[in-house]
């Protein structure tokens, strides 16, 4: 059975595809076009009441939130393709816990920029430029947190690449690139070397050329 | 007996009472270790060897040291597997998967909104801090909004992942009970019919109720 992923334009889609592509399964993707609102459509809606992308269906099951879609694939394909999430209750409490930095420390920072800097215009709105400001120095203290981690271990759970490295490619993909902000990136050496690491995998660069 | 885990923060906290409750559901035995945070204690060095962000709740067992409230509830949930309640993280992976998708929605729609709301009108008064009346409005016409959404399952489905209470529900407790009882935006929820009906039978717990009485006597 093929899951279908809705929406693969957008950086929390990719989230999804690149864990499906670790783990060899194979995708079918919708478009979705936020910019024209299609996510608003009553169709949509109904499978994500929220309006959010992605949502994916697997037969007759449906699921959105992507941490929530890469957690269910992780889990069911655990011994297929590169385990994501570590070999013990412990590593998986590791991963558990540095995903959860990314959702809730690193996404609301990085998605503000992403929000202001690459999409205000297209969607009518003028950047807040003061908010991009404070967005950018509060993610600046996460990547310290981050060099220091990195430091001491080779990926974020331990010294296996994880879910948690995984769910922080799409957006830090857009800083360094379309956003050109890779400094924040390169000034930090551990940091650094941890992206080229993760960016250079053959399932993003697949992902990322959709 | 087994060694009590250790629990790290105010029982106040919103992030640390997630994880007693999710600790009292799973009948774990847990001491609190308090971190003045009106001291600092939270952002001095030798807490930040166990949180690095600076943030309560961190937790710590007999092998191992975890901090972000959701993963160390997830973490008590898969190692205490066959304690307590044993479908408060569902009973296979499709039933997980489900409870996962709200527990993401909670972190991402809900409580970015609702938190805002809970820091502006019962935190910042008591803290000194001026209310920010433009946050306030934005942040309740957000949560009204995800509430419509909330409204919506809720009449479809008992508790957001399904006919039993889980960790859906449970993560949402710390910052309704904040709304509704220590703000004036309590009716955001006690309007909706559904909301409200959930919102009665999940704050009734026996373990949300122990956690209310725990943040009284602190």
């Amino acid at each position: 059975m093929v899951v279908k992923v809705y929406g693969p334009h957008y950086a929390s889609t990719k989230r999804v595809l690149v864990c499906l592509a670790e783990k060899g399964i194979e995708f079918e993707t919708l478009p979705v076009d936020l910019i024209k609102g299609e996510n608003r459509n009553p169709e949509f809606l109904e499978l994500q009441p929220f309006g959010s992308v992605p949502v994916i269906q697997d037969g007759d099951y449906t699921l959105y939130e992507s941490r929530a879609i890469i957690r269910y694939y992780a889990e069911k394909h655990k011994s297929q393709g590169t385990d994501l999430l570590g070999e013990s209750i412990e590593e998986r409490g590791r991963v558990e816990q540095w995903l959860e930095v990314e959702a809730q420390n690193y996404h609301p920072q990085i998605y503000n920029l992403t929000l202001h800097i690459l999409f205000a215009t297209a969607l009518g709105f003028a950047p807040d430029e003061k908010l991009i400001r404070e967005s950018e120095e509060k993610l600046a203290k996460v990547l310290d947190i981050y060099e220091e981690r990195l430091s001491r271990s080779k990926y974020l759970a331990g010294d296996f690449f994880s879910l948690a490295d995984l769910s922080h490619l799409p957006f830090t993909q857009y800083l360094v690139g379309p956003m050109k902000k890779e400094f924040m990136i390169r000034s930090r050496k551990h940091v650094s070397a941890w992206w080229d690491d993760i960016s250079s995998r053959p399932s993003w660069k697949k992902v990322s050329l959709l | 007996m087994a060694t009590p885990v250790k629990v790290y923060g105010p029982p106040l906290s919103t992030a640390v009472s997630r994880v007693l409750a999710t600790l009292l559901e799973k009948d774990v035995p847990f001491q609190i270790i308090p971190v003045d945070m009106s001291k600092g204690e939270h952002k001095k060095p030798d807490y930040l060897k166990i949180q690095p962000f600076g943030q309560v709740p961190a937790f710590q067992d007999e092998s191992i040291s975890l901090f972000e409230s959701r993963s160390i509830c997830r973490y008590v949930c898969e190692k205490y597997a066959d304690k307590g309640n044993k479908g408060l993280y569902g009973t296979n992976p499709l039933e997980k998967a489900s409870i996962d998708q709200w527990v993401e929605a909670e972190g991402q729609s809900f409580g970015p909104p609702s938190g805002a709301l809970v820091f502006q009108l019962a935190f910042a008064p008591r803290m000194n801090i001026p209310q920010d009346q433009g946050a306030i409005k934005q942040n309740e016409e957000k949560l009204r909004k995800v509430l419509d959404i909330y409204e919506r399952r809720l009449g479809e489905s008992r508790f957001l992942a399904g006919d039993e209470f889980t960790f859906a529900d449970l993560s949402h407790l710390p910052n309704g009970d904040y709304l509704v009882n220590a703000t004036d935006k309590g009716h955001l929820f006690t309007s909706r019919e559904n909301l409200g009906r959930w919102w009665n039978e999940i704050s009734d717990r026996e373990s949300w109720k122990k956690v209310v009485e725990m943040r009284k006597s602190s």
